[in-house]
């Protein structure tokens, strides 16, 4: 009698899964970007590339997609608003985007509490795929441990033994150091002082260079992004400390969006990052042609995400998946070969594991490039407290 | 450390480079209020717009030509806010005046992002200030000479002017008390105007300055505003000594604090501010008495 039953209701999914795939499937996509606000030129990166990533993967998924866009504004209460929105006006199966740590953190109970899967396509704060995880999120960008931890024990091999470490004083530089620092102590490196400026309120890095170079250290570790990387990178290069105290740190510091307005000061600096646009596979000179002919620009770690976003959507719904539960499920089962390398979604933590590359900005024909010296295998991250609930509607 | 005479040498060169950079920008607003009583929000915005305009001019004339003509170009900016919002509102009262440039501040962000886009712009310095000099046993960056040296010469300029020429006289009457200045014959309204655009050409100078240490993003505006105007509280609204000495302090408190007390940075300059505005509410060097 019960396996009649179970039998039954086994053919009954079967029959709606089947018909789900009959039809021609509508996914309603909300995205969740900075369209204006200080990072609107990474939001526009990731919408760019997001719909690229349809285009070219998204035609023979049987399915149709509707994007809703909603601009955050980098601000927290307005992303959740616009979340909310999301959610219960438009009804949208699954959101994409969010570029801010502090808008993810906003809206991180709302979108679990509704049960509509998000793929995190920027934000990479480490609480959100640790204590704060949820099976609802996925994230397919990064995580800042992630960037930095293997740089640690890369920089102690290539016989860097003491460092100085320097980075904007919040949430995000301060995971970003510690997880480098962590591995680079482990390894057997020594770190031998650190400055924390404070964040968007400094704009003269004077000070804290003496410091670094007064502290006898073999090489300063720095994380700085955008309109800072750009006066860091330039102020450490006026003061001619470059030759004697080579400048390492995390990518975003000569990010290929803004490596331009660095010049030759940028040149040597060697950083690491999950992506650059110079990685020699298949899969990324498909993706940095068509993203050029697209936008006319170079594609960033931004647009990669936006990409592979799309790609990892696609790839759940040509697994079956067709509204929100099925899709929360089917996100963090997503695996492929992308620009990046071979990715795959960490099961304890649905955080996104890649390989990391290491670069250094060179001049090239065309103005700054980046050389990668060495990619670095892929690791999970730790689970930082993350108790991954299954997914409940 | 703190025992070498490198590092206080250097980090003495660093509080000069960030005073004389804040003096530029002060020392226009300052004016503009002791003469005006106009409280100009908007001055980093003429900042910001000095700093791309000299980034864009870089472009196609190299650095000088940016460097000459982008206090220019703000100078004409300021001329038409002048006849369009600045005059009509002179006698408006202060809340008007702080609303008005508010909103300008906002207008300004949002212009530059239309016309220059989000990403944050770099000029390169130009070649004549490239490297560093050996100075007293440092190895500094010559173009950071080259800012102390700029804002010493105007500094020379403004205080030989204040106080030597008939203008100068006819300034310092004005900001004393302006009805009477009229009275005496001086034509209080142009002599207003000819305050406001050099102010307004002083901030474009800063920004163009600036440009090359700095990177051009469209908020230095709003991330200037605050310390220029700790700076004329410090100093004392309406001075050119104040201007000076407030620079110097804000340059001073908040590199050295930086390097020796970073735990207590950020507090120490806006303490400083309390006790100041607790001890002597005028401000150290006011204009007036």
């Amino acid at each position: 009698m019960k396996t009649t039953f179970k039998a039954a209701l086994a053919g009954l999914a079967m029959s709606t899964a089947m018909s789900g795939a009959a039809f021609a499937e509508d996914i309603k996509v909300g995205m969740l970007l900075p369209y204006s606000g200080v990072y609107a030129a990474l939001g526009q990166d990731i919408d760019d590339a997001f719909a690229l990533g349809l285009e070219t993967f998204g035609t023979d998924s049987g399915a149709t997609f509707e994007i809703v866009r909603e601009d955050d504004e980098v601000k927290p209460p307005v992303g959740l608003a616009k979340t909310k929105k999301l959610i219960l006006q438009d009804e949208v199966d699954v959101m994409v985007g969010v570029v801010s740590s502090g808008v993810l953190g906003a809206i991180r109970d709302t979108v679990d509490g509704a049960g509509v899967p998000l793929i995190v396509a920027n934000a990479g704060n480490d609480e959100a795929t640790g204590e704060a995880c949820s099976p609802f999120i996925t994230r397919i960008s990064f995580s800042n441990q992630q960037v930095n931890r293997p740089m640690g024990k890369w920089m102690v091999d290539q016989g860097v033994k003491k460092v100085f470490t320097i980075a904007p004083d919040y949430a995000a530089g301060r995971q970003m150091i510690d997880a480098f620092t962590t591995a680079f102590t482990a390894a057997g490196g020594e770190v031998v002082g650190q400055e924390w400026p404070a964040f968007q309120k400094t704009q003269d890095f004077g000070p804290f260079l003496a410091n670094a170079k007064a502290s006898g250290a073999d090489a300063v570790y720095v994380f700085f992004a955008g309109g800072e990387a750009i006066s860091f990178v330039k102020q450490y290069d006026s003061f001619g400390m470059k030759a004697e105290l080579p400048l390492y740190g995390s990518g975003f510091l000569t990010s290929a969006l803004y490596v331009e307005a660095q010049g030759p000061a940028a040149e040597g600096v060697i950083t690491a990052l999950h992506y650059v646009p110079t990685l020699d596979n298949p899969e990324n000179a498909a993706f940095v042609a068509a993203f050029k002919e697209k936008t006319g620009r170079i594609p960033s770690e931004y647009a990669v995400h936006g990409y592979d976003s799309a790609r990892a959507l696609v790839e759940a719904v040509k697994a079956g998946a067709t509204d929100r539960a099925t899709l929360a499920a089917a996100l963090p089962k997503v695996s492929f070969t992308g620009p990046r390398g071979e990715l795959r979604i960490d099961p304890a933590t649905n955080n996104i594991v890649q390989p990391i590359h290491v670069y250094e900005t060179v001049a090239g024909a065309e103005g700054l490039t980046q050389k990668v010296l060495a990619t670095l295998l892929a690791e999970a991250d730790p689970v930082n407290g993350c108790a991954m609930p299954a997914a409940v509607n | 450390m703190t025992t070498d005479l490198g590092f206080w040498v250097l980090q003495t060169l660093n509080a000069l480079q960030l005073s004389m950079l804040l003096f530029l920008l002060s020392v226009g607003l300052t004016v503009i209020f002791g003469l005006m009583h106009f409280v100009n929000l908007a001055h980093g915005s003429l900042y910001a717009f000095g700093a791309y305009m000299a980034a864009s001019l870089a472009g196609v004339l190299g650095y000088w030509g940016g460097f000459f003509l982008a206090p220019l170009a703000v100078a004409a900016l300021g001329a038409v806010l002048y006849f369009t919002l600045i005059r009509s509102q002179r006698r408006a009262g202060p809340m008007a005046q702080v609303l008005i440039t508010f909103g300008l501040i906002f207008v300004a962000v949002d212009a530059t992002r239309l016309i220059w886009g989000d990403l944050p712009i770099g000029i390169a310095v130009p070649s004549v200030f490239e490297g560093q000099l050996a100075l007293l046993g440092v190895e500094y960056p010559i173009y950071r000479l080259f800012i102390i040296a700029l804002g010493l010469a105007v500094l020379a300029a403004l205080t030989l002017v204040l106080t030597r020429t008939q203008v100068g006289a006819m300034i310092r009457a004005g900001v004393d008390n302006d009805q009477m200045a009229a009275c005496l014959g001086i034509n209080v309204e142009r002599m207003f105007f000819l305050v406001f655009v050099v102010g307004c050409a002083l901030a474009g100078l800063a920004g163009a300055v600036a440009a090359p240490v700095l990177s051009v993003t469209p908020d230095m505006g709003l991330q200037i505003l605050i310390p220029t105007l700790i700076v004329i509280v410090i100093g004392g609204l309406g001075s050119l000594k104040g201007a000076v000495a407030g620079s110097l302090i804000f340059g001073f408190v908040q590199t050295f604090g930086a390097v020796l007390l970073p735990t207590f940075n950020s507090v120490l300059i806006y303490a400083l501010l309390a006790a100041v505005l607790v001890t002597r509410p005028e401000g150290l060097l006011p204009a007036k008495g």
